[in-house]
């Protein structure tokens, strides 16, 4: 058992809303810890449009997902938040009372934070690895079928059939082929989107005929008890070929789902998250939901509406961390105890 | 205005309104077509409004871009009539289009 991080709240996304509640939060003095899936900041900003610009911040006539990201990074800084990327939270226990509220909350990677309270800012859910629709793919999953890879261990001296023409199916191929007994990289053309370096290396592994590179895509799977035997690929003649693999590792991309906080006891409204448009929080007291990820009547998937979100649920939070504290209200551009934690006075 | 069919996996057909200079995937959006995610908004940057561009139309939608092939990599059951539909644009000549959706974008 690892030790258990003690905090005042636990922001569930990195994304623009949960990094924002971080300032919002840091001004009325409340410590923050941040999970996200991903391993980086920024959400869906920076995993799907880090180019793409944006037209709709306030005060941005203009600015990239990432640029946005990255300006909102620096703007938490002065709050020292910690941030813990590649974990997901699995778990949410309530410790306290409605008045007093302490939540448990877990991670897939084992850490365990208590803390008063939880702010869900997790945008369409997590994002988690496309599973191919390949009938029966479920029974393989976890034993054969791997999404991604936690011991090198678990491929050794196993055919491996690796699924995809990106880095991380070319990466892994690469990695792999040494512990592998042989490795088979089945894609659905013969061009691949991974880093040139990495093309290079599988392509010569191929001519030394140290590895198999199939242009085609996975059709049906063959095994028992949940251990793979046969992949039958469909090649682009439309001919079929048989190709023994015990460890198969498809990598299609991501797609965001809503994951373990179905599991929270929150009531939930097709997958989202109800909160109320006073203190954005839900059915459970000190658990606030803000961001694309809640719903409320006249709801709008903006950012700037994650970011008002943050800013009120704030305010409730500080009644739960500090109920003994009055709370005056202050702007940043007059208050100079707030631009003394801004670290600008 | 130019009309737009959407074959569903289980062969069910609706036809919609669809805006000039809009796109296919905005269009489905707009019209609550099933089998269309779209979860990235129309960046080009998901794959999950994945369609199959009826034969008789593809040399009017064209190919997909570079960009949009690598995009499909992401896609599953690719054919050579795969399109992203966030990257169709709707014009006058698309009047009568029709598009089948995959039962699966991810």
């Amino acid at each position: 058992m690892s030790d258990i991080i003690a905090t005042d709240v636990v922001i569930v996304g990195a994304g623009p809303a949960g990094l924002f509640a971080v300032f919002e939060l840091g001004l009325l003095d409340i410590r923050a810890h941040l999970v996200d899936i991903l391993p980086r900041a920024g959400g869906q900003c920076s995993e799907l449009y880090p180019e793409k610009p944006i037209y709709d911040i306030p005060g941005f006539p203009i600015v990239t997902g990432q640029g946005l990201v990255d300006n909102l990074v620096q703007q938490i800084e002065p709050f020292h938040p910690t941030y813990h990327f590649g974990e997901m939270v699995v778990s949410l226990e309530a410790l306290g009372t409605a008045d007093k509220p302490a939540f448990r909350v877990q991670t897939d990677a084992g850490k365990t934070f208590e803390c008063k309270c939880v702010i869900v800012a997790a945008g369409g859910g997590s994002f988690q690895p496309k599973k191919p629709p390949i009938a029966g793919i479920d029974a393989y999953e976890g034993k054969s079928v791997h999404y991604a890879v936690r011991r090198m261990e678990d491929f050794r001296d196993h055919n491996v059939m690796i699924v995809g023409g990106g880095d991380s199916a070319l990466d892994w191929t690469l990695n792999l082929h040494p512990v592998a007994k042989r490795i088979t990289l089945v894609h659905r053309r013969d061009e691949f989107r991974g880093a040139p370096h990495s093309v290079n290396s599988m392509r010569e592994l191929v001519e030394a005929g140290k590895m198999d590179l199939v242009i085609g895509q996975v059709g049906s799977l063959a095994g028992e008890g949940g251990e793979l035997k046969t992949a039958t690929v469909k090649l682009n003649d439309g001919t079929t070929r048989d190709i023994a693999c015990e460890r198969m590792m498809p990598f299609f991309g991501l797609t965001m789902k809503l994951g373990p906080i179905a599991d929270w006891g929150l009531n939930l409204h097709e997958n989202l998250v109800p909160a109320d448009t006073e203190k954005f929080e839900t059915s459970t007291p000190g658990i606030f939901a803000i961001g694309d990820i809640n719903t409320y009547p006249g709801k709008l998937k903006l950012i700037l509406s994650g970011f008002h979100e943050g800013a009120l649920a704030a305010q409730k939070v500080h009644r739960y961390v500090y109920p003994d504290k009055k709370l005056t209200f202050q702007y940043t551009t007059s208050s100079t105890s707030l631009q003394k934690k801004l670290g600008v006075n | 205005m130019a009309k737009i069919t959407f074959v569903d996996s289980e062969g069910k057909s609706r036809t919609v309104d669809a805006e000039v200079g809009s796109t296919v995937m905005e269009t489905a959006i707009r019209n609550s077509i099933p089998e269309i995610l779209a979860e990235c908004g129309g960046a080009c940057a998901c794959a999950t409004c994945h369609v199959y561009v009826d034969e008789g139309w593809l040399a009017k939608t064209g190919k997909a871009s570079a960009m949009e092939e690598d995009m499909l990599d992401f896609a599953f059951e690719v054919k050579p009539t795969s399109r992203l539909s966030c990257q169709i644009k709707v014009t006058a000549d698309l009047d009568g289009l029709v598009v089948n959706t995959p039962g699966k974008q991810g």
